[in-house]
């Protein structure tokens, strides 16, 4: 993700000052400090999958009603399609890019395979990334409660009973 | 989405200087961002007020609870006071939208989330909220999730929250800071009926800021639920809700509050109906009488008279609720 940088650190940009076409942002992605002028316009999900090539994170209805787009500002799941990125000066962002990797998978991505938890798999990264989140949220023990708590990740597939099963798997791995 | 200039404000101040020409404010944009991307909300200027220090759930010296404008639904929602005190505003906001949307949305945006009118939300269509004297195609449209209670000739849409029900059940009060300082307004003073200037909502004017909603002590004794009837169990507007807040001792009301959202153009409240079943038992026959006196006025469309039956059986089943053994206090 180092080579993502746009504007090397040694040169920074005033982060708050607006930028003629555009307006100055710094905020850390995935472990990787990030600085960009943006379009004032640009959402946080397009500037992730458009600028910075992180493509997994996904755009599905870009109203925030699918939840396709989940990523963590600050440690706490969002809809990156609502957000504009000139409001994310100095936030810490995690994508499914940085939840883990195919040679080491965040126990969540192992549980999704393990489960089945996905058929297509486009709403999969927001899936994890809002499994992830719950991990640290209040969330009821029944799985009608995890349910609940996955609400706002839509999967047209209907792979819910697998995916509440693949988060249940990991809640018990964190109990033993 | 149309061209705008960004700024950040750091206090209070800056925004209120920012705004000064005319600017929408962001905090968690999951209304306002939505409303641009669709053309509905067109600003020039947007200032971002999510550094602003109004994030904080405090109490207050008469004993009640300041909840700041910035603090987040999910927030307020596991707030240890808000659950214990005020376990309907906790209800009614994880009732709605979904964990990521609470984990954005702000108390005070949520003050201002604007309906879920398909005509308001669509530029294509003529509508009076969102273009003054265009008419209502909701009216004669589809309009089966719309308002039956405060509409007018103008405007049928429906105020979406389920937060603004609690509060209102709650008698909160919001404080709003402008040039002219800080004022406080009633909730029930700080929505407006549609009228012939639907695309007026609140009382809070143009560079006006919320920076607070403020709920008094709560009622000792006071038990209090948080229905919502829609079309799935979750991750839904509500066709009908209820918020029951009530004191009852030896069987009978001392004191109750009674707010609906989903049917009005505003959260709706009667006081008549709160006056009518004070004092009286808690019997079905009084929320029955309750609901009659709250639904007397309705005037459904062509879609939604069901919304009558359904919000009359939604305040029955709350005070039912409320008032029997085994529910939450």
């Amino acid at each position: 993700m180092s080579s993502q940088v746009i504007v090397p650190e040694a040169e920074p940009s005033p982060p708050l000052a607006p930028s003629p076409g555009g307006f100055s942002v710094t905020f850390t992605v995935n472990g990787d400090r990030v600085e960009l002028v943006v379009d004032p316009r640009s959402t946080l999900l397009d500037t992730l999958r458009e600028t910075l090539d992180l493509t997994g994170t996904k755009k599905g209805c870009d109203h925030g009603q699918c939840g396709a787009c989940t990523v963590h500002v600050n440690g706490r799941r969002v809809n990156a399609c609502l957000s504009l990125t000139a409001m994310h000066d100095g936030d810490t962002i995690t994508t499914v890019e940085g939840l883990g990797a195919p040679a080491a998978l965040h126990p969540m991505q192992a549980a999704f395979l393990e489960h089945d938890g996905y058929q297509c798999g486009y709403c999969t990264p927001g899936q994890l990334m809002s499994a992830t989140a719950l991990l640290d949220e209040p969330c009821g023990p029944a799985d009608a409660d995890v349910a609940e708590c996955m609400s706002g990740n839509i999967c047209r597939c209907g792979a819910y009973q697998n995916i509440v099963a693949a988060i249940q798997s990991v809640r018990q791995q964190g109990k033993s | 989405m149309n061209a705008f200039t960004f700024s950040r404000a750091a206090t209070l101040e800056e925004a209120l200087a920012e705004s000064s020409d005319g600017a929408t404010f962001v905090a968690g944009g999951t209304t306002l961002i939505d409303l641009m991307k669709l053309d509905v909300e067109v600003p020039a200027k947007v200032v971002d007020i999510n550094h602003l220090p109004l994030t904080g759930i405090t109490l207050t010296a008469a004993g009640g609870l300041r909840i700041g404008a910035l603090a987040r639904n999910s927030d307020v929602a596991h707030d240890a006071t808000v659950v214990r005190d005020y376990p309907v505003l906790s209800e009614a906001l994880l009732s709605g939208a979904s964990p990521q949307l609470r984990n954005m949305a702000s108390t005070g945006g949520n003050l201002l989330q604007r309906t879920r009118c398909l005509y308001f939300r669509d530029p294509a269509y003529a509508c009076n909220k969102r273009a003054p004297g265009s008419g209502c195609s909701a009216i004669d449209g589809f309009n089966r999730n719309l308002a039956i209670l405060g509409t007018s000739e103008h405007c049928i849409a429906t105020n979406p929250s389920d937060q603004n029900v609690a509060l209102t059940a709650l008698e909160a009060t919001v404080q709003m800071r402008g040039s002219n300082g800080e004022r406080t307004v009633p909730i029930s003073d700080f929505f407006l009926l549609p009228g012939a200037t639907p695309e007026r909502e609140t009382v809070l004017e143009p560079g006006e800021l919320i920076t607070s909603v403020t709920l008094p002590p709560p009622p000792a004794g006071a038990r209090s639920t948080y229905l919502k009837l829609r079309d799935r169990a979750s991750y839904e507007f509500a066709l009908a809700s209820a918020a029951v807040v009530a004191v009852v001792a030896g069987g009978s009301f001392e004191r109750v509050r009674i707010a609906l959202g989903g049917v009005g153009t505003k959260p709706w409240r009667n006081r008549d109906a709160e006056t009518a079943l004070e004092g009286k038992p808690a019997t079905s026959e009084n929320f029955a009488l309750a609901a009659q006196i709250i639904l007397r006025d309705a005037t459904p469309a062509s879609q939604n008279a069901f919304k009558i039956e359904l919000a009359k059986r939604c305040i029955v089943h709350a005070l039912t609720l409320v008032t029997t053994d085994g529910t939450q206090p």
